[in-house]
């Protein structure tokens, strides 16, 4: 029993880092109707930036994470400007592939700049490991955890309420309805791109308190993938729904299937359960889908 | 005072739109532009409204004035901001927002937002049914309703001017004379000029005050309403035959070669 509860709860912590980056991904796919695949280069770059801020320029740890978002958001929004802002009325695949050439190039100044060895965050948080019960959980955990929720809260007020969260979902209806109305779309991009880029930071921040960062975190771009297709591409609850249950099933997976069929079932899972449930909801667990009029 | 003078649109660089087109439309009046499929109405109004360049329009001669500022070349939002609110063909209400939330939409640039809660109430008073709707998603309202909130989107801009894209498509017939009497309405008690787009000529003229007429990208009749309803030939084309004439093409096809001409 508490093997399955510890199960559990790792799998919630890793799955609530899921559904930031899965954010990502939603909020680009909601404005501009294109997956962003280079959201994996900013996670990694982010985690970079604060690892580089705390380690060498030896910046207290919450000011650099401070200073990373900033530096994410301009990234994002210079990503916008000169990349996908020639793009705007171009055809959906003309823009994913303009991102499948950015994260290429995002990933090549990461490594010319930070090489390929695994690096790792100088202690944050205090490593004596939290107790409840049977259940151990490091505070690394616990403060991703926290730090998630607050993001995702803070996500959810301002779209539903703010000015510019009503801009954001108008855009993401009727983008000639939205012009008509007078919001600028250009700059509703331009904010869904810093904003895309920010959520990316922190998760990348967070992952590498946990994991160290090291090349590879990009591929959690790729693993979130099957995150945002599983909650429909353009629910923002259904990304974060479909995160904390990837995270879940991941952790059960590699807990109790992978001894008995052999390890690497973890990776793969995530995709098998998109499959099997596309099958039954082709436009995933929340997606729209077009509201019909009887 | 919206003045367009000469205006002509090509998209895509290559398709030529409308050529030549000259209207006005004075402070506190309703004027209508009528014409059948393909005459060009909505370009014209895209051309105002600064929307053209999303479909890959581009106004390639003359040139467009709001109080006396040239407007064309401006980005849609900036024109928003200037007065000039556009109705949208089809509606194209925001289908995942609900009716309260489409009206605040209407309401992004203004700069008073304190006044807004007010005239949330002033858009209940011309179209009480959407009160009623108010927390119901968008998406799940009927035709004539969406296009109730549409032009109540419109109000909530408080524009000096509104432009109407066909207010009258695919809404039933008694619905349609109601919203016709809200445009009146809403012209009288606001003041708001208004420029009609509209196909079915009939209602259309029961509001205006002044009406063009628009073929093949050219205006080519305008006058007052009572000079048009007294026409023939705009009797002929566009308010259905008259009981003697019925059935005879040939009047018809003579009128379009003497308009040719105009």
């Amino acid at each position: 029993m508490g093997f399955l509860l510890q199960m559990i709860i790792t799998g919630v912590v890793v799955g609530s880092i899921y559904a930031l980056v899965a954010l990502g991904f939603v909020l680009i796919y909601r404005a501009s109707g294109a997956l962003n695949l280079a959201n994996g280069e900013f996670v990694l770059i982010g985690s970079y930036i604060c690892l580089t801020l705390v380690a060498v320029y030896q910046i207290p740890f919450i000011f650099a994470f401070l200073l990373t978002l900033v530096f994410n958001v301009l990234l994002g929004m210079i990503v916008e400007r000169v990349v996908l802002r020639p793009l705007i009325n171009a055809p959906t695949i003309s823009v994913i592939m303009a991102t499948i050439g950015l994260s290429s190039l995002l990933a090549g100044f990461a490594h010319m700049i930070w090489g390929y060895q695994t690096q790792s965050y100088p202690p944050v948080f205090p490593s004596t490991p939290i107790r409840m019960g049977e259940i151990i959980i490091s505070p690394v955990y616990l403060w991703s955890f926290i730090i998630v929720i607050i993001m995702l809260i803070l996500f959810g007020l301002l779209f539903k309420y703010s000015k510019l969260g009503l801009a954001m979902r108008a855009v993401a209806d009727d983008q000639m309805a939205a012009s008509s109305v007078g919001i600028s779309v250009k700059n509703v991009y331009l904010i869904t791109w810093g904003f895309a880029s920010l959520v990316a930071a922190v998760g990348g921040v967070l992952l590498g308190n946990i994991n160290g960062v090291d090349a590879t975190m990009a591929t959690i771009g790729l693993t979130v993938l099957p995150v945002v297709i599983l909650g429909g591409l353009d629910s923002i609850l259904g990304a974060i729904v479909a995160g904390f249950l990837v995270g879940i099933i991941q952790n059960l997976t590699a807990g109790y299937l992978e001894p008995i069929l052999g390890g690497g079932l973890k990776e793969v899972i995530p995709f098998i359960i998109v499959t099997l449930i596309l099958m039954i909801k082709p436009h995933g667990l929340f997606g729209k889908g077009g509201i019909e009029r009887v | 005072m919206l003045r367009i003078n000469n205006v002509e649109v090509v998209y895509n660089k290559s398709i030529l739109a409308i050529r030549g087109v000259s209207l006005e439309v004075p402070d506190g009046k309703i004027v209508a532009l009528l014409g059948s499929n393909g005459a060009g109405k909505s370009t014209t109004l895209k051309a105002i409204s600064g929307l053209l360049k999303q479909e890959g329009g581009a106004i390639t001669e003359g040139t467009i004035e709001f109080e006396k500022e040239q407007i064309h070349g401006m980005d849609p939002d900036k024109i928003v901001e200037k007065g000039i609110f556009q109705c949208i063909e089809g509606r194209r209400v925001f289908t995942h927002l609900t009716v309260e939330e489409n009206l605040l939409t209407g309401a992004y640039t203004r700069k008073d937002r304190k006044n807004i809660p007010d005239d949330i109430e002033r858009v209940y008073h011309y179209f009480p049914k959407l009160k009623m709707l108010r927390k119901k998603l968008s998406g799940l309202l009927s035709g004539g309703e969406q296009q109730m909130l549409a032009i109540g989107r419109g109000i909530m801009a408080r524009p000096k001017i509104l432009l109407l894209d066909e207010p009258s498509l695919g809404i039933a017939p008694l619905l349609v004379k109601e919203i016709f009497e809200n445009i009146k309405q809403i012209n009288t008690e606001e003041g708001t000029s208004i420029l009609v787009v509209e196909q079915n000529a009939n209602i259309a003229l029961s509001i205006a005050d002044y009406a063009y007429v628009l073929e093949n990208g050219r205006i080519v009749m305008q006058g007052s309403v009572d000079k048009l309803l007294s026409d023939e030939s705009v009797k002929a084309a566009y308010l259905g035959f008259d009981k003697k004439e019925k059935g005879d093409i040939r009047e018809v096809k003579s009128y379009k070669k003497i308009k040719r001409f105009v």
